[in-house]
């Protein structure tokens, strides 16, 4: 409403009404399934997740060590030729704080998001993640240094919530 | 105006499934085919643009297109997704190059129809939800409902269709792209169960897995890429209402508006004759005919007659799917339409081996996007 208009002509519509079948609307709820094939690069990736690994793959020719790994290079357009394990350590190359959830709700403790640099890995190369074990996210710094947490070997399931967060960390 | 060539192609499939890939290197593996075969250029600095034919709903995931540069080599360059069928990618393509902008566009389209757990549920999914959708049912009765009412206006017979089936499954034994060559014959298909009346199993193509890119390339350049470039003399493509109350089930409407559209290009007045060999979509055994006729191959009622004399055989004067079409290729979701191309290509090459046709100059490749839609594509192609 704006100061000129007080009130519009018909009858207001909730958003109840419409659940409650009062306007006429279509409800279907599809039936939408994958089972997506892994395949070379990414099944390492899995397994290496399952080892406490964190898997990249190395380019030869541009001498990139890409993570997360992949089965060629983008940059060469040729087979990577090596996958080798980088570092579960890096730096922190951007971050957020997300106060909203997966359904738009409001969360209390914020999800501190942040895309971290592996040691190991070629640079601007890593993994997205969220960070722990930081009481008040004003403590994060660009370049600041964390270390991958890991569930237990028993309960891994080569995902990357294999990692549970990454925790700042003093090297040394 | 720019002549526009196919300079090269590759293909990786088609096979029943391929958990030994992900989607990304079932395009690699293609694209690097393609590369290879177009004078092995460098996709990171001789390819002026990129397109890739998807739909988000096969891929599973939302905006696939984003997911598409790396394996092409497309990083930081020129790339778009034409969410449709392949042969209207290609006639994207086609006009990128005739605008006088680019040179050489690379064209990928792969169907990895193993990935998806429930494949119909999807098709179902592409149907209208307040008229059709409610009704349940498996959603290729759409084609029985199609095939019944073809067979009674044109006098096509069923039989007809079950030759259509037996053709194209032995055609598939003579390549190695196709995933369901076989030795069947008529009886097989009218004991196999029947699944849609007038449609048995057999009658329908089944999915299979594979990924195809093309190289085209603007008359200034295509010489220096390939020995052999293949020129596209027209391109069509066309869409009826998605109404299922309202549209031509008889006849293919959309074949008959993308082929007139690709022979006023071509300059093509009488396909039949000029035409010398066809490879033309038959996602069901009875497309096969009635694309036939909507593209003008043949008279209203006599694709069936054609058949039945060999006309369309390998061996014939007007040879339908050499290749095995999609029955004996597989359905390859928005990659059926490139499996059509890439025949048509490799015979004007001259490069199909044992099932390589004799004097072919002008090849057909026609597409349907399949269940539920009434969308297509025609391409003509020419070795000279």
């Amino acid at each position: 409403m704006s100061e000129k208009i007080k009130h519009f002509p018909g009858e207001a519509v909730s958003g109840r009404d419409i659940r409650d079948g009062k306007v006429p609307c279509i409800k279907h709820r599809p039936n939408v399934k994958y089972l997506w094939s892994a395949g070379v690069a990414m099944s390492r990736f899995i397994e290496g997740m399952k080892a406490g690994k964190i898997i990249g793959a190395k380019c030869v020719k541009c001498k990139r060590i890409m993570v997360p790994p992949r089965a060629f290079c983008e940059e060469c357009f040729r087979p990577i030729d090596e996958y080798i394990p980088v570092k579960d350590t890096g730096t922190i190359n951007t971050y957020s704080v997300s106060y909203v959830a997966g359904d738009a709700s409001r969360i209390k403790e914020p999800i501190l998001v942040a895309v971290i640099d592996l040691d190991g890995a070629s640079k601007g190369m890593g993994i997205l993640h969220i960070l722990g074990e930081i009481s008040d996210w004003k403590q994060i710094k660009f370049g600041m240094k964390v270390k991958a947490v890991w569930k237990p070997a028993n309960e891994r399931e080569g995902s990357v919530t294999d990692i549970k967060y990454f925790k700042p960390f003093k090297e040394g | 105006m720019t002549d526009v060539a196919i300079v090269g192609v590759g293909c990786t499939g088609f096979k029943t499934v391929s958990p030994d890939v992900s989607y990304k290197e079932l395009m690699f593996e293609a694209a690097t085919r393609a590369y290879q075969d177009a004078g092995n250029i460098n996709p990171r600095k001789d390819i002026d643009a990129f397109i890739s034919v998807a739909e988000d709903y096969w891929e599973g995931f939302s905006i696939f297109d984003e997911f598409v540069p790396d394996q092409l080599g497309a990083v930081l360059r020129h790339l778009f997704t034409v969410s449709g069928d392949s042969i209207i990618g290609l006639g994207t393509a086609h006009m990128l190059i005739k605008t006088g902008h680019f040179d050489v566009v690379a064209v990928e389209s792969h169907g990895k129809p193993s990935d998806i757990l429930t494949l119909y549920d999807i098709v179902s999914f592409a149907m209208d939800p307040v008229f059709n959708r409610p009704l349940g049912g498996h959603p290729f009765y759409l084609a029985g409902l199609e095939m019944n009412r073809f067979l009674f206006e044109t006098g096509n017979t069923k039989e007809d269709c079950a030759m259509v089936a037996v053709k194209n499954r032995e055609n598939a034994l003579r390549n190695p792209y196709a995933a369901y060559g076989a030795q069947i014959d008529l009886d097989d298909v009218f004991c196999s169960n029947p699944y849609f009346y007038p449609m048995n199993k057999f009658d329908i193509s089944q999915p299979a897995d594979g990924g195809i890119v093309l190289i085209l390339a603007s008359d200034e350049v295509a010489s220096d890429l390939n020995d052999c470039p293949i020129w596209i003399k027209g391109v069509g493509w066309a869409t009826e209402t998605p109404s299922l109350e309202s549209r031509s089930f008889g006849d293919a409407v959309y074949a008959q508006l993308s082929a007139e559209m690709a022979y006023r290009e071509a300059k093509i007045t009488s396909p039949s004759r000029e035409i010398d060999f066809a490879e033309v979509d038959d996602l069901f055994s009875y497309k096969e005919l009635q694309h036939m006729e909507a593209l003008r191959l043949c008279d209203v009622g006599e694709a069936g007659q054609l058949i039945a004399e060999g006309v369309t055989g390998i061996d014939g004067d007007l040879p339908i799917n050499v290749s095995g079409g999609n029955l004996g290729m597989g359905w390859a979701l928005e990659a059926s339409g490139m499996q059509r191309l890439l025949e048509v290509v490799i015979q004007l090459r001259g490069d199909a081996g044992e099932r390589q046709l004799a004097d072919v100059e002008v090849g057909l490749a026609q597409s349907w996007r399949g269940i539920p839609t009434a969308t297509g594509g025609t391409a003509v192609l020419s070795n000279c």
